[in-house]
């Protein structure tokens, strides 16, 4: 039976004691702000307890907050036996962000994580494999960063027209 | 194995370490079609982020502006008139028609059958026509856009899809006979790529890859949206967890689609035609906040993970392709696995490369 969102904020509260957490609701039901030392043993416990199921991970998607100097991580749960979600956010410093794996609980994070690494640069500790995963080994920074430069290359019609007069091959 | 190799459907590159002919391990390297979507939407206006989900997945443009659509609609928080979502999910159903089609021909041809690949292709081409009745384009439609989709459907429409729906049905059984009950193909992908339901959960995959593996997860059920739930329809599930498996959960979800279209069809008929577009603010400038919409592909969950910071063009988008997390699961299952198995396995994943790399 799916709990309600009164119900799992309270599972979750007297589940996870001795975790710190702040909840909120949002478009997609109950969310979960977390601090990044305790994420692993929070999932844990949503994966495992026998009420909530957290068993499959939908989605995990980072974002650059670059004004307020922080990398959020988004976790889209949802428990296939039960049929109710959660969504869990944590929120790391901008700079060298690092935070734990949870590929072990979810092996379909694995390559979400080493997407998140490959465009934001967000190192996973503990991620059995992190390296680039769209991108090239050899690319130079991460590209979903805000403050990511690239040079858009620019039409240049003095190169094209030496091309078309043969000037150069 | 790759990047260029005639069963992967599009650029994938697997490294494989083979022991004889045993797979020891394979490690899939993708990236070669990757276009940088994410990036891109983050650089347009919200208008502009729906041509480029035409893009993704190939096979089902249609899907892809949907959830686009989907997402960016549950920002602005806007109601669809009725006639649109009806026709939203009459295309969606064709699309997954159109789409299981290609993966049957495409897989018929991995495993060295031609001929049903013509008449795949055949009942394809049907749908296609009526896709290009519609919208005039054949592989990437725009045709859903935010608020409703681009216009009504066009006059004969309705006659030329009823014309179509019992050719297809027995196109279908002849499909089946061809391919999927022939005696040659069952021995030839029975009991290979075994992927059991807990590996299947925990690995996140999603549509036929899961259904088949004995895991009733489906998004049109288990997160309804448009009117999933006020038509008659079965989630196919089998349990056999293997490749033959996988072809029968799709053959199988081509006739429930049909299902879905033939009521759709008696709707709409009695819904005067007209109004297929909300009034949306212009510019299109959605509060603060963030929202993730999911919608059932023809190749399982996709979904938009969609955050907005009040401006004209959205702070983030992401995708969740279902054939990337789909694919994940290759070097789990690969393993183990005779070479001459490897391209049976792999093909019936159906992946389609722009959305694993998007």
């Amino acid at each position: 039976m799916p709990l309600s969102v009164d119900q799992l904020e309270k599972k979750i509260r007297e589940g996870a004691k001795g975790i710190p957490l702040s909840f909120s609701v949002g478009r997609n039901g109950l969310e979960v702000h977390a601090d990044r030392d305790y994420l692993v043993e929070l999932c844990k416990f949503l994966c495992d307890d026998p009420e909530l199921q957290f068993d499959y991970l939908r989605c995990l998607s980072a974002v650059d907050w670059f004004e307020e100097g922080q990398m959020e991580v988004v976790y889209h749960l949802y428990s296939m036996k039960q049929g109710h979600g959660l969504v869990v956010k944590v929120r790391i410093g901008r700079e060298d962000p690092r935070l734990p794996s949870v590929s072990n609980i979810w092996a379909t994070a694995n390559w979400h994580e080493r997407e998140a690494y490959d465009l934001f640069g967000i190192v996973f500790e503990g991620h059995p494999d992190l390296r680039r995963i769209l991108l090239p080994q050899d690319w130079v920074g991460h590209p979903l960063r805000k403050d990511y430069s690239y040079d858009p290359v620019e039409f240049d019609e003095e190169y094209a027209s030496k091309v078309r007069r043969g000037e150069i091959a | 194995m790759g990047p260029q190799h005639p069963s992967t459907h599009g650029v994938l590159r697997v490294i494989l370490t083979v022991d004889g002919e045993w797979v020891v391990s394979a490690e899939p390297e993708i990236g070669y079609l990757h276009r940088g979507f994410e990036k891109l939407a983050e650089m347009r206006a919200y208008e502009q982020t729906i041509f480029l989900s035409d893009r993704w997945d190939y096979l089902s443009s249609m899907s892809n502006n949907l959830a686009m659509s989907l997402a960016i609609e549950a920002l602005l928080e806007i109601q669809v008139p009725e006639r649109a979502q009806w026709i939203r999910m009459l295309v969606a159903e064709l699309q997954r028609i159109a789409s299981h089609l290609v993966f049957i021909a495409a897989y018929g041809l991995d495993m060295g059958a031609m001929t049903p690949f013509f008449y795949c292709f055949r009942e394809r081409e049907k749908v296609v026509w009526l896709f290009e009745m519609l919208c005039g384009a054949r592989l990437t439609y725009h045709y859903v856009r935010i608020g409703g989709v681009a216009a009504d459907l066009p006059e004969g429409f309705i006659e030329a899809l009823e014309a179509i729906i019992p050719q297809l049905k027995s196109g279908f059984d002849e499909i089946d006979e061809l391919l999927l009950y022939n005696p040659i193909f069952i021995e030839r992908t029975r009991g290979i790529g075994i992927i059991d339901p807990q590996l299947a959960v925990n690995y996140g995959l999603s549509g036929p890859m899961i259904r088949a593996s004995g895991i009733p997860y489906d998004v049109r059920r288990c997160h309804p949206y448009l009117f999933y739930d006020a038509v008659e329809w079965d989630v196919v599930v089998h349990d056999a967890c293997d490749c033959w498996a996988r072809v029968w959960v799709r053959s199988q979800e081509m006739r429930q689609s049909l299902r879905i279209v033939e009521q759709v069809v008696e709707r709409l008929k009695g819904i005067p035609s007209g109004n297929v577009s909300a009034k949306i603010p212009r510019p299109i400038r959605p509060k603060k906040g963030d929202c993730y919409v999911a919608i059932e592909s023809s190749r399982g969950e996709l979904g938009v993970y969609i955050v907005s910071d009040g401006s004209q063009k959205p702070y983030r988008v992401k995708i969740r392709g279902p054939s990337f997390v789909n694919l994940s699961i290759a070097q789990r299952v690969l393993p183990g696995a005779k070479i001459a198995d490897l391209v049976a396995i792999l093909g019936s994943f159906d992946l389609v490369m722009g959305e694993v790399d998007r």
